[in-house]
């Protein structure tokens, strides 16, 4: 559905993204992560057609964004960080007005209305002037503009900020909802967001690609050590020699524990690795009572701050 | 087409609900008012005076030209008051959209800039007319209890109103480079200013030159319509002129199509 190719475009002599490639495919729920001035807002407007790349190209649906830039536009709903909202307008001649401008037909102009009205819960202030809501509504109705009129594909430029948790839930479900027969692309730096909206990662980082996964693949193949938590009937005196002569095992970690009844402890172990069955053998074979083995996998917290930080495992990996 | 009818409604209602569009349509006509009234009243007592010189020297009276005495004076009044009003009138079109980032909106929207530009064109020039035609109720009062030459009445106004499209059109394209509305008017007022007096500075320079300037002149072009007499020069210079700014102000936006 997008397909962007060796997209670059500076600022000045500044680059903001370099050689930026990638696919959108139709349905799919694409997450852009990357912090501040990472290139996210930069991406969107040149696929919205808000401004021309410096080099590459950008099609969407077949159209390229330079070349058949009002078929392109046809087909997006855009919501900017900013929702462009006209603060003078009540909520329902602003979403008129938009629908209007996006080409919705005068019969389907009401009823487009009343859809998005529902879809993003914005009934109770239908009527009041936009100047007078509060962030959260604005954010909503932000996303009401860019739902107007029924595009193939969304973009949403941190869809979730200035929300309030409850808000944040309902729409981060919306998304999901609208995943199901659209193609969205959504920037964020909330990670658990990404996860629980998103088919697949793109994690840019100083205008460049740095990892693209689906979240839970990302998670895994960026764990470059395994970690995990085992919980013994026996004090570290008898076990730390044991764990240690293990194969494999970096090193063994005691933890607090909660009673004196079981001690926690903590194992590394060496790169993909997994050596929870040896343990558990070990354990076994000592005759000591096994009465936890969890693995850490690392979240997504982790694996961005890992990217972002440009840390040598990533590189590695 | 449709595109183009939402941005002049959107922007005229706009105008409505925010004070400025009031303030500055009651200003014009309430200055314009008073320029009338102290045109009218010198006028009047002219004409008495006149009368009665002719009493005493048993003569007929000589016929007062009202549209020379007045109403082309007052035209002359206006068109210089639509040149410190109109910038306030159209400072905020692109210049506030930028700021807002509400330009964001249109750029992405499947609406081409043509149409933004001229729907935002035309809808000041709406508040222009709305201007012109509250000031036409001074020129019913002389209907009334005179008896002007209509003609001369209307080619003013539509000298008033060519002069307008002027104004606004570079009040537009002024509001398409910045996000400073104060910037936005002041430079169109500056612009203008600029070729306004282009026919005084002529006053300092040889003949030939003098010649150019003044046919650049924005008010030089003026005088014919006040009087009564349509030119075509006049209009295509008006016409031209505002073209040449309303190009430019799509130009300035297309460019962010294109500019990297």
């Amino acid at each position: 559905m997008i397909e962007v190719r060796n997209l670059t475009r500076y600022y000045g002599s500044k680059p903001a993204i370099v050689d930026v490639t990638f696919d959108v495919e139709k349905g799919e729920v694409l997450g852009f992560l990357g912090p501040n001035a990472a290139g996210k807002t930069t991406t969107m407007r040149i696929i919205t057609c808000y401004m021309p790349a410096t080099s590459g190209t950008v099609k969407v649906a077949g159209f390229d964004v330079f070349e058949d830039s009002l078929e392109v536009r046809k087909r997006i709903g855009y919501m900017p960080e900013n929702p462009p909202l006209y603060h003078d307008m009540t909520v329902e001649s602003y979403l008129d007005f938009v629908a209007k401008i996006k080409g919705v037909e005068p019969r389907e102009r009401k009823k487009s209305i009343d859809r998005v009205v529902e879809l993003t819960n914005i009934r109770d202030v239908r009527k009041t002037i936009i100047g007078k809501l509060s962030k959260g509504f604005r954010q909503r109705v932000g996303l009401a503009q860019a739902l107007i009129h029924n595009p193939e594909v969304l973009i949403l430029d941190e869809p979730t900020v200035g929300l309030d948790p409850k808000q944040i839930i309902e729409v981060r479900k919306l998304i999901k909802d609208l995943g199901q027969e659209h193609t969205i692309i959504l920037s964020t730096h909330i990670l658990p967001e990404v996860s629980q909206t998103c088919d697949r990662v793109l994690i840019i980082n100083e205008g460049r690609v740095v990892a693209e996964d689906s979240p839970e693949n990302l998670s895994e193949r960026l764990q470059s050590s395994e970690k995990f938590t085992i919980q013994l009937d026996v004090p570290p005196e008898t076990a730390l020699p044991v764990l240690e002569k293990v194969e494999g095992v970096n090193r063994v970690i005691p933890e607090k524990s909660s009673g004196d009844k079981f001690y926690n402890y903590s194992v590394e172990t060496v790169r993909k690795k997994d050596l929870r069955k040896e343990i558990a053998k070990v354990v076994v074979e000592n005759g000591w009572g096994l009465y936890e083995l969890r693995p850490h996998g690392m979240s997504l917290e982790e694996v961005f701050l890992r990217l972002t930080t440009k840390e040598e495992e990533v590189e590695a990996s | 087409m449709r595109g183009y009818l939402a941005i002049v409604q959107k922007e005229l209602k706009s105008y409505f609900v925010s004070p400025l569009a009031y303030v500055v349509i009651f200003l014009f006509v309430l200055i314009t008012g008073i320029f009338f009234y102290l045109y009218l009243s010198s006028f009047i007592r002219y004409a008495m005076q006149v009368a009665l010189q002719a009493q005493y020297y048993r003569s007929m009276a000589p016929k007062l030209n009202i549209n020379q005495m007045v109403i082309r004076y007052l035209f002359g009044n206006m068109s210089v008051f639509a040149l410190f009003w109109l910038p306030l009138i159209t400072m905020r079109s692109f210049a506030e959209e930028k700021k807002m980032g509400t330009i964001e909106l249109l750029f992405t929207s499947p609406i081409k800039n043509s149409q933004t530009v001229l729907g935002k064109f035309t809808a000041s020039l709406i508040i222009f007319v709305i201007m012109l035609a509250l000031t036409f109720i001074y020129m019913i009062f002389l209907m009334v209890y005179g008896n002007p030459e209509i003609p001369p009445i209307l080619t003013g106004y539509l000298g008033l109103f060519l002069i307008g499209t002027v104004y606004i059109a570079f009040g537009l394209f002024f509001s398409s480079i910045t996000e400073n509305q104060i910037i936005a008017a002041v430079a169109t007022f500056g612009m203008i200013l600029l070729f306004w007096v282009m026919g005084w500075i002529g006053n300092f320079v040889g003949p030939d030159t003098a010649e150019i300037l003044r046919n650049l002149s924005i008010i030089e072009h003026f005088d014919d319509f006040a009087k009564g007499v349509i030119d075509t020069k006049h209009i295509v210079y008006y016409l031209s002129f505002a073209f040449f700014g309303v190009f430019l102000t799509y130009l300035s936006l297309e460019s962010n199509r294109w500019r990297v």
